[in-house]
């Protein structure tokens, strides 16, 4: 893997020669195309809090970004433990970045457990700052560090940047009269602070945030502040003793517009509200707090301005039979949740296809199965949104590449519901879902409107009439004379919509329902090539969060001469109808996924085709190297 | 000359579908059909207002019958689609129907809180204390010792009082009728409807086929006026053919206890008025059974407050005021740039 994108150096050694030689100006500061800087340290350290604020001010200063916030499940726990960990890795740059970077080129860590738990995944020669006031006897011994790492030489590959930050910040802050636990608390800013100064950030934005966010407690703010500045003053004045060193990535050229940064959730439940608003519908949202899909709830609630009903209900099964309730009178419902979550759903999802309902469920995939891992991502309910019913129990299942294409998917979805009268399941996951990204912000305007027409006309009425296009059926809503009407999870007649036990009408009408899903795939885009052409050696095809991995390792593949393209759904079901032909045409098809391989099992049993699997399920996103290994394999020749 | 159009007077008839009601007959459900359709014509129910929503069991079928909107959802649920529906359309009058098993065993999670945050639905629990649809199992209502095909030896379960559950989970109209008495059923179904918030309305119903006369013991035509007592707000309790027996509050006890007017010195001043916005009065009612105590029917607790639809809505129209819903501003909040 090239790297001629870190800050530094092969070794300790860190006036020696750059592998790769990036352009050093005279002033001490060194050029790079961009970077990956993982913030780690104990849940209470503040580290998402830094991380969020570090992306914020690197997006103002025009850098191209993605982020990976990696915390635990536990909300507080035992401090100075492995397990309460948190951390926040950033890859920004000058050129397009679209994952948080396999391996972190700056390593800040806060305790030594950080320090334990991140080590492993450190670029050789990478630097380490370390807050050495941190590393005590009793924190080295939660960690389970028999010995120091700071005095053996276990971290001799490492550049080690040791300071006492817990001492300087408490020096820093002195003077606002905060406690001793306030004071500490301070030690992230103090951290930020001195990350700022490295690569050239102003502090303004991240002062008014500060100020802010404690408007009440002014003393705190203060002190916060204060030790912001002093990590950034240490850094200036540190430089020439302890050479630690500047460095500048220089603007992304992006296409002219008003951008800002979005991560998953967020660009999702836009897309939602603007669907619903372009449908000319009430968005109603049934929910119950899961992780990672909470804020999708929450972000709803806070936008009741726009007419937003959200409802947080007693539990899963209820939150979506909500939303049904919703989308029978005539409101959009909608649910979100994740893996567990879906599996309990599962049954009214049955009676929004039978009673052909149109409603939004969302599945932030988490890893599973059963509780799994909460906050750690994985792509494995394909299985569940496809075919996870009982029934013959077709319907739309949409899924979000990244941070950003939320807002897209989000409409498209509204757009499908509304149109065929069926549930549509949108898969994200969980690190797309936190992570964040740079998003140039579109104009509502540019989207053509899809208003729903609720059926007036009492003539000839029944409630499963349908359109002979696309097999929906009519939507009649409580509160229209004349149409009034019954519906439930018992099959309906064809022609009448009464309850039926008749045998050939429920051939008939699994048949139908199965034609109206299927018939889908004419009205959504052709599959596209987002990197090569169609045909030749090999395709990597993904799906969902691995867009950015996949995308750079095409991207380096391509670079390097070989004959590889890269294929990414949105549609999983219905797949795209060139999806066959396309995949055909190329002589190997690898699929990756972060799962054991359920797009793979779909793929093959629509096409009878010979794929290649690529999986990973560890909680972690895939890095660029590895689906790169993985290419060349397939490769043989390597070209 | 001029013909006048015929007015066509309401009628019970008006709510009837063309649907072939499936019930067995003799179910007691023809007769809560009958008066949930009188209600309906004496409240002035406009049918393309009103919807009707079930979950699973004999009782949930109900909403095939009658010619309002409907549906029949999944076992349990119904209280999460009214809600729904009642969300997002407040001015719609949404009936529940259940059952002692569809709103107790499977749904009693959604029934406590479709009561507690008090959803503007009419709830008729259908109570027969057995499963009927999935043939004759017991339910949560079922006496101990009840012999079922899954409790062949009798149920050793201790049974749950519908109206206890209800008034525990915060509702605030509770009220309880019988199958064998459809006026005074309708009238109490009436009061249902008007009453804004959850209102719950426990219904004695016979199963014909699976528990056949379990109620008899206060339902037997001969009986009914000494087993009885209809309460009515700010009259006496007082039951009985001769309509001397009523109810005292017996102060060291704790407690209710049945007294007969001119026995052992007793005068109708002893009998307690019935004040249907007393709470503490409304849990001993419902702690009430027969055969020591009268079944208790009519409004045994009513006592409004603002229900939690309209105060969602309350909340959002006041978001609506307060704030400008412009879509593209919304995308905008926060930290932006502009690239030139």
């Amino acid at each position: 893997m090239s790297r001629q994108t870190s800050p530094d150096v092969n070794g300790p050694d860190v006036n020696g020669p750059d592998r790769n030689g990036p352009d050093r100006k005279g002033n001490g500061v060194q050029e790079l195309d961009s970077v990956v800087v993982r913030f780690a340290g104990d849940s209470g350290d503040g580290m998402q809090l830094t991380g969020t604020q570090f992306s914020v001010v690197t997006a103002l200063e025009g850098s191209d970004l993605s982020t990976f916030p990696d915390f635990p499940a536990e909300i507080r726990a035992p401090v100075g433990t492995t397990f309460g960990v948190s951390a926040f890795q950033i890859n920004f740059g000058s050129v397009e970045v679209s994952t948080a970077g396999d391996e972190p080129d700056v390593l800040v860590v806060m305790n030594p457990a950080a320090l334990k738990v991140n080590i492993s995944n450190l670029r050789k020669g990478g630097l380490i700052i370390l807050d050495e006031g941190a590393f005590n006897a009793k924190n080295l011994k939660k960690a389970g560090y028999i010995t120091n790492p700071l005095n053996d030489d276990s971290l001799s590959k490492f550049d080690v940047r040791r300071m006492d930050i817990t001492r300087m910040t408490v020096e820093a802050v002195k003077q606002y009269g905060l406690g001793n636990k306030d004071s500490l608390r301070c030690k992230n800013m103090w951290t930020l602070g001195l990350l700022m100064w490295m690569f050239g950030r102003k502090r303004q934005p991240i002062i008014d945030s500060l100020t802010q966010k404690f408007a009440k407690v002014p003393e705190v703010a203060r002190a916060n502040v204060a030790a912001l500045n002093a990590g950034h003053a240490f850094g200036e004045t540190a430089e020439m003793s302890s050479n630690l060193r500047r460095y500048q990535i220089n603007k992304y050229e992006e296409s002219p517009g008003t951008y800002r940064t979005v991560n998953g959730n967020q660009s999702l439940a836009w897309g939602l509200l603007g669907g619903s608003r372009l449908a000319g519908l009430t968005l109603m949202l049934g929910s119950y707090p899961i992780t990672p899909a909470s804020p999708l709830l929450h972000i709803l609630s806070g936008l009741k301005e726009f007419g937003v009903i959200t409802f947080q209900a007693e539990d899963e099964i209820a939150a979506i039979c909500s939303a049904i309730g919703a989308s029978f009178a005539g409101g959009l419902g909608m649910t979100t949740s994740s893996g567990p979550g879906i599996a309990l759903k599962t049954e009214a999802i049955g009676l929004a296809i039978t009673t052909e309902l149109p409603l939004i469920i969302v599945d932030i995939q988490r890893a599973g199965p059963s509780t799994g891992l909460p906050t750690k991502t994985e792509q494995s309910d394909l299985y569940q949104a496809v075919w996870g019913r009982n029934g013959d129990a077709p319907i739309v299942v949409l899924s979000v590449s990244n941070s950003t294409d939320g807002f897209e998917v989000g409409i498209e979805a509204v757009r499908l519901a509304t149109k065929y009268m069926t549930p549509v399941m949108i898969l994200s996951d969980g690190y797309i879902a936190n992570a964040s990204e740079q998003w140039k912000i579109p104009d509502i305007n540019d989207y053509a409107p899809f208003p729903v027409k609720f059926h007036q006309d009492p003539e000839g009425f029944q409630p499963f009439l349908r359109d002979p296009d696309t097999l929906a059926r009519v939507w009649a809503k409580p509160g229209t004379p004349g149409l009034m009407h019954r519906i439930g999870g018992i099959e309906k007649d064809y022609d009448s919509g009464h309850i039926s036990y008749d045998a050939a009408n429920h051939q008939r009408m699994t048949d139908v329902r199965k034609a109206k899903i299927d018939n889908i795939a004419g009205d959504i885009p052709l599959q596209d090539v987002s990197q090569g052409a169609p045909g030749g050696r090999l395709v990597v095809v993904g799906w969902g969060s691995t867009y950015g991995a996949i995308h750079q390792a095409v991207k380096r593949a391509r670079k390097d001469g070989q004959d590889v393209a890269h294929v990414h759904l949105r549609h999983i079901w219905p797949l795209p109808r060139n999806l066959e032909e396309l995949l055909t045409s190329y002589d190997t098809v690898i699929v990756a996924e972060m799962n054991v391989g359920q797009l793979n099992t779909l793929l093959r049993s629509q096409y009878l085709l010979n794929t290649v699997l690529m999986s990973k399920v560890s909680g972690q996103p895939f890095k660029i190297a590895e689906i790169a290994e993985e290419i060349t394999r397939n490769l043989g020749d390597g070209k | 000359m001029t013909t006048q159009p015929e007015i066509k007077k309401p009628s019970p008839k008006d709510f009837e579908t063309d649907q072939e009601v499936r019930w067995c007959p003799g179910c007691g459900d023809y007769a809560i059909l009958k008066a949930v359709q009188m209600a309906l014509v004496n409240s002035g129910s406009k049918p393309e207002n009103t919807v009707f929503v079930s979950g699973i069991g004999c009782s949930s079928r109900f909403p095939y019958y009658v010619s309002t909107y409907g549906f029949h959802t999944i076992h349990g649920r119904a209280p999460g689609f009214a809600t729904g529906i009642k969300l997002v359309n407040p001015d719609l009058d949404v009936w529940l129907v259940t059952g002692d098993g569809d709103g107790l065993s499977i749904g009693g999670n959604h029934m406590l809180h479709a009561l507690r945050r008090n959803v503007d639905l009419q709830i008729m629990l259908f109570n027969n204390e057995i499963y009927g649809l999935t043939k004759g199992q017991y339910s949560p209502t079922s006496r101990p010792g009840l012999k079922t095909p899954s409790t062949p030896l009798g149920s050793v379960d201790a049974p749950l009082s519908p109206c206890v559950f209800a008034l525990g989970a915060g509702a605030r109209f509770v009220a309880r009728g019988i199958d064998t008495s459809i006026k005074e059923l309708s009238s109490t179904l009436l009061r249902a409807r008007e009453h804004k918030g959850a209102s719950f309305v426990e219904i004695f119903q016979n199963c014909i086929v699976y528990n056949d006369k379990v109620f008899e013991e206060f339902t037997g035509k001969k009986r009914a006026k000494d087993t009885q007592l209809h309460l009515r707000h700010g009259e006496k309790m007082i039951f009985g053919k001769e309509v001397t027996k009523g109810l005292r509050f017996n102060p060291q006890k704790i407690a209710l206890e049945v007294v007969t007017v001119g026995e052992n010195a007793i005068t109708e001043d002893d009998i307690l008025v019935h004040d249907e916005q007393n709470r503490h009065l409304a849990f001993m009612l419902c702690e009430l059974e027969p055969p020591e105590f009268p079944a208790i029917c009519g409004v045994i607790y009513c006592h409004p407050a603002e229900s939690y639809d309209q105060s969602v809505h309350d909340q959002i129209d006041q978001a609506k005021q307060a704030g400008k819903a412009d879509f593209n501003a919304l995308l905008r909040t926060g930290r932006t740039w502009v690239v030139t």
